[in-house]
């Protein structure tokens, strides 16, 4: 039978000695499993489809334990969902109620019970069952578009986490990333289910502020993206934590940052997982190295399933997205494998992740099309046509890098230095900083190839 | 012009373009504190990389990462041939 996350938490041993800490606030998990942030409404909102926007992870986190069971869908917002895409997420859910207290979400959300929670309260009586099986819907981030909507529920969700026994330390939990993304979300579900704490980060603090919060009550494991690592040891509070495990996902974790993390933090063991909000965790890669085992593809009827198609890694196993709510891609094959788009290369006996396909170049765990920087360019009156493409980069994993084809090429330094620094002011003007290349090489031919595409290689 | 002033060039420069005008770059200050995000060193990396010809974070044998400006010169000044 499906045990919610309310019973799976309550299940996972010694609630009253394990802890919720947000900036400012901590909240033992008894009170998250006997009190409330609605009112004592979850049961009100049984087989219903409900939009969560809080401004807060805490409350967020909450919402979660309370709806799970209940409620048939639950819409997890990220913290910058745009107001312009509410309507059209409201739409593809069929939501008919909003939990915000995000005035300009809740303002978007015409036609929409609006619920405003509170902060947590005790609640009279426990709500009945909860016999639900909960759609829980997670947005995908990245582009200037309606962010796509991946289905999951509890048991996809929670396929690569065991459940608490009550016994031994209580692990201390922490992540860079919101809860409200698929990374965090795991780690969450590891603190609530595994039977641990969790240290919640906030977009408002600095990194050391967080880091030293971290450090104060003992985290023990913690994760994030390259990004958010290499972060974290240029700053001077690196040292305020001492875990025992550190994870790394989200963008290709390469030999510099896990070898500079072994060293930094030489007790720790060092983990680099492959996972994505539609593909699930895949696996994860202890050994210390960049990019993963040849020996995890092929494998027929293991739990996760790995193929190599086309030079892009697939995926099956019962930890992957249900389905989209909207657009009109399938989220999977007919096999049932998840192309993740990650394309990777063999290199003796192991893997290595190359880059995107479709040249997306991921910029600090945001993805940037190269065509929208393209766009930018090519409007500029003086350039024929423009190439944008990856630079690797040991700080942000990539940056952007853009090889243009000028109308007539321009003569002498001062010439060319005038255009460049045109091409970067439109740039800077059109675009968000980080989608600005770097660097502008002027080039006399771009290869198109034979379908009239640009020829897009790899990084 | 020497490996440092250079540097302090690229770091002002990268803070004026990103409208973080009131950075200060003195050898003790901790470069988070300085002003400037990830967004911002990586810029500077890429670009220190275009006039020196070298990226001393992908060194294999600097493996401590720079926590303050002189430290992040001093990574420079070393690896500059």
């Amino acid at each position: 039978m499906r045990r919610s996350l309310w019973e799976l938490t309550d299940a996972s041993g010694r609630p009253a000695e394990r802890y919720l800490w947000h900036c400012g606030s901590t909240i033992a998990l008894t009170r998250l499993l006997e009190e409330t942030v609605l009112g004592g409404r979850a049961s009100a909102l049984y087989g219903r489809s409900v939009l969560v926007a809080t401004a807060n992870q805490l409350t967020a986190a909450s919402i979660l334990v309370e709806l799970d069971g209940f409620a048939a869908r639950v819409v997890i917002c990220p913290p910058d969902l745009m107001p312009e895409h509410l309507a059209s997420i409201a739409a593809g859910a069929r939501a008919d109620a909003i939990i915000s207290d995000v005035e300009t979400l809740s303002a978007a959300a015409r036609g929409l019970e609006c619920i405003e929670p509170s902060r947590l309260e005790p609640q009279p009586d426990l709500p009945p069952v909860r016999n639900q099986e909960t759609g829980w819907v997670l947005l995908t981030s990245g582009t200037t578009s309606v962010p796509k909507m991946v289905v999951h529920n509890l048991s996809t969700l929670t396929g690569a986490i065991s459940v608490g026994s009550g016994t031994g330390d209580v692990p201390v939990w922490s992540t860079f990333y919101d809860i409200r993304r698929y990374g965090g979300l795991q780690i969450l579900l590891r603190a609530l289910i595994g039977g641990g704490s969790l240290v919640m980060s906030d977009v408002r603090e600095s990194i050391q502020d967080f880091l030293k919060r971290a450090g104060e009550v003992g985290v023990t494991h913690i994760s994030g993206t390259p990004t958010h690592w290499r972060r974290a040891l240029m700053s001077s509070a690196a040292r305020r934590i001492a875990p025992r495990y550190v994870r790394l996902s989200g963008e290709i974790a390469d030999q510099a940052i896990l070898d500079r993390l072994r060293a930094f933090y030489p007790y720790a063991a060092i983990g680099h997982a492959f996972a994505s909000t539609e593909a699930g965790v895949a696996f994860e890669v202890r050994d210390g190295l960049a990019g993963f085992p040849a020996s995890l593809i092929g494998h027929e009827g293991g739990a996760v399933e790995l193929r190599v198609n086309d030079g892009s890694l697939r995926i099956r196993s019962t930890r992957t997205a249900l389905h989209y709510l909207n657009g009109s891609n399938p989220l999977a094959d007919e096999d049932r494998f998840v192309d993740t788009g990650d394309m990777v290369e063999q290199g003796g006996d192991r893997y290595y992740f190359i880059g995107r396909r479709g040249g997306i170049v991921n910029v600090g765990g945001l993805k940037v099309h190269p065509e929208e920087v393209e766009a930018v360019i090519n409007s500029h009156p003086k350039v024929q046509m423009s190439l944008v493409r990856a630079r690797k980069n040991p700080i942000t994993g990539f940056l952007l890098a853009a090889d243009v084809l000028p109308r007539s090429q321009p003569e002498g330094p001062d010439a060319s230095e005038l255009l460049k620094n045109e091409i970067i002011a439109a740039c800077r003007r059109g675009l968000a900083a980080y989608k600005v290349p770097v660097a502008i090489r002027f080039v006399s031919n771009l290869d198109v190839g034979a379908s009239g595409k640009l020829v897009r290689s790899l990084a | 012009m020497s490996v440092r002033s250079t540097i302090i060039e690229e770091l002002k420069r990268v803070a004026l373009e990103h409208d973080k005008p009131n950075t200060t770059f003195a050898d003790e200050t901790t470069l988070l504190d300085s002003g400037l995000d990830s967004l911002c060193f990586a810029i500077i990396v890429a670009r220190l990389e275009d006039i020196f010809g070298v990226d001393p974070f992908n060194s294999a044998e600097e493996l401590a990462f720079p926590v303050t400006v002189g430290e992040f010169i001093g990574l420079y000044e070393r690896a500059v041939p």
